[in-house]
């Protein structure tokens, strides 16, 4: 993937090889040539991606709408629908380009439910109307009292950018920011959260441009696979605000509670210390 | 997870009210016990009364130069609180010892305490076990029970007790503050916890509908100083393999004064008075710790997985009062 990042980071890489992402994508993996309804189906994954900086991802929503009024969408089709879970829940075979024959000739998106109740959620027994403060968002929504936090995120308010690792508090891929300060959402009711300004890895990023901590931890590579990241992320913005001294061993101390099976700490490390300095 | 009731209490009067009118009603606070041991149907309350908003958030200096902190205070201000830092260094020590930055922002000074044991047995509810279920069998006491206790078992338990901040409150001789049902009362923290003998389902003193409202710090003379060392297989975010909490004062090179309690070891936060008595008056070198940590240990009795915990609980001890001891 750091060949594709590079890619796409150069300037002058758009619009006019706006096809050649998704070969190398299918290279990859061994597949052949995109169609133009294939290569708009990549382009938006890796839009959604957040591996891109503000000048590219304008540039790539340009071309994604080239694209998208070239090949006349079906009504249904709105980019908002074509979400990263969805696109990984097509992946069932080796190669994508197998996979993105199906999107073609079937309805690529599901139908959206009728919304039949006022607030959303409020048709599950025993669900709770709340309103969460979200990313400067506010979200009224129904849900059990027994609705983690995260899992409120992830699964009921279209934010999955906050990972679930454990599910116990013991690896940190969860990391929220509740009224300025990290947490692990995985070990909080949502129904606690009423009045607290809650922060996610989505709300980071500010009209489009990266936060210095995310900009950080792309320039030192500060993630392999990126299941960790947005809780390294969310924990080292915290960590700006906290009391840590200055050496590398008190930064590793810091940022204790995020784990990272790939073991990319030392870029993790180098990012934080370099969001400090800027900072 | 079993679903629940849930309300929440704005007053200390109504979280009480709500404790005490219900069965199997649980507080929450920072969640981070108590929704980690719900995940696993452990613990399995019908309502929950969410005390978060309390205001009982504050630390504050004591009439008799103590301090009195709230039992709501969450675990990060305390340890960085600059009092703390300076006169009670061992509990801003022993908390940053825990957990992780995300729980210390969430724990609370009371749900530490409370915190349970992270026997495995315990912990997973296809086993039987007696703190869970008395009478059902210990299934710890033939298994693999390396971070289990070697201070205060019984034949029915033998669970240690996790926590960093209750061993460093036990060296500095708190006392917990409680509002329940017959008013409020105050139990200093070595009467507060119970051993497990044939009841390790009763960790506590505190009733159904009990909830601690602050805990106190006796003041410390000029000149005391304090550590904590927390011995674990990795360098953090990890439970003590054996801990030690040393508050001193020293007349020249004589130990004045001591407490000292152990981690990691005991089915409690261990006091040990026997090793307090073996140093008071007595002079300040490595032979003397030494002799003091042979008299803490003296009656552990080791489990099948974990007797390295003797000697590494001697050290640990002896460590911690050379550190402190040569500390400027």
């Amino acid at each position: 993937m750091p060949r594709i990042r590079r890619i796409l980071n150069q300037r002058d890489f758009l619009p006019s090889k706006r096809y050649f992402l998704p070969l190398i994508f299918l290279q990859e993996y061994d597949a052949p040539w995109p169609t133009p309804k294939a290569s708009l189906r990549m382009w938006k994954s890796v839009f959604n991606s957040g591996l891109l900086e503000g000048a590219t991802m304008a540039k790539i929503d340009k071309s994604i709408t080239e694209i998208a009024e070239e090949e006349q969408p079906k009504p249904a089709e709105t980019p908002d629908r074509f979400t990263r879970r969805f696109f990984l829940s097509q992946l069932g075979t080796a190669s994508l380009a197998v996979t993105t024959a199906p999107l073609l000739h079937s309805a690529p998106v599901q139908e959206p439910e009728p919304v039949t109740e006022a607030i959303p959620g409020a048709d599950v027994p025993g669900a709770v109307p709340m309103v969460l403060n979200i990313n400067g968002k506010e979200h009224h929504i129904a849900l059990e009292p027994r609705v983690t936090l995260l899992d409120a995120l992830r699964e009921n308010l279209q934010l999955p950018g906050t990972k679930k690792g454990c599910d116990h508090g013991q690896c940190g891929a969860c990391t929220v920011h509740v009224n300025g300060r990290r947490v692990n959402s995985c070990l909080s009711f949502a129904i606690m959260h009423q009045g607290d300004k809650i922060t996610t890895i989505e709300g980071l990023a500010q009209n489009g441009d990266l936060n210095p901590v995310q900009a950080a931890f792309l320039e030192h590579d500060g993630f392999q696979c990126g299941y960790c990241t947005s809780g390294q992320i969310m924990s080292a913005a915290a960590l700006l605000k906290e009391p840590c001294g200055q050496d590398d061993a008190a930064v590793r101390e810091c940022m204790s509670g995020n784990i990272c099976r790939c073991g990319a700490y030392n870029n993790i490390v180098a990012a934080v210390q370099s969001a400090r300095r800027g900072a | 997870m079993e679903a629940f009731q849930f309300s929440q209490a704005k007053t200390v009067n109504s979280a009480l009210e709500a404790g005490r009118s219900q069965t199997e009603t649980r507080f929450v606070a920072g969640g981070t016990t108590l929704i980690d041991l719900m995940k696993l149907n452990v613990e399995t309350p019908k309502r929950i009364v969410d005390i978060n908003s309390l205001p009982l958030t504050q630390i504050e200096p004591t009439a008799d130069g103590g301090l009195k902190i709230g039992a709501m205070v969450r675990n990060s201000d305390l340890a960085h609180d600059e009092t703390v830092q300076q006169r009670y260094t061992v509990l801003s020590e022993a908390l940053l010892s825990g957990a992780s930055p995300q729980l210390r922002n969430m724990a609370t000074t009371g749900g530490n305490l409370l915190q349970r044991t992270r026997c495995y047995y315990f912990r997973d509810t296809t086993y039987p076990c007696n703190k869970r279920e008395p009478g059902s069998g210990c299934p710890a006491l033939d298994g693999f029970n390396r971070i289990h206790g070697i201070l205060g078992t019984s034949e029915h338990c033998i669970a240690t007790h996790p926590s960093d901040m209750a061993v460093a409150m036990m060296a500095l001789e708190a006392v917990v503050h409680i509002q329940g049902a017959n008013g409020e009362r105050s139990v200093p923290l070595n009467d507060f916890y119970l051993l497990p003998g044939s009841t390790p389902n009763r960790e506590n003193v505190l009733a159904p509908g009990d909830l601690i409202t602050y805990v106190t710090l006796p003041s410390l003379a000029n000149g005391t100083r304090s550590h904590y060392l927390k011995l674990r297989d990795r360098a953090s975010y990890e439970f003590a393999l054996a801990s030690a909490a040393v508050v001193v004062s020293l007349n020249g090179n004589r130990i004045q004064r001591v407490r000292i309690a152990l981690g990691g070891v005991g089915t409690k936060p261990w006091r040990s008075m026997e090793a307090e008595h073996a140093l008071e008056g007595r002079e300040a070198n490595e032979n003397n710790f030494r002799a003091a940590a042979e008299a803490a240990l003296k009656g552990a009795k080791p489990q099948h997985d974990n007797a390295f915990k003797v000697e590494l609980a001697k050290r640990c001890l002896t460590r911690t009062l050379t550190n402190v001891t040569q500390a400027a």
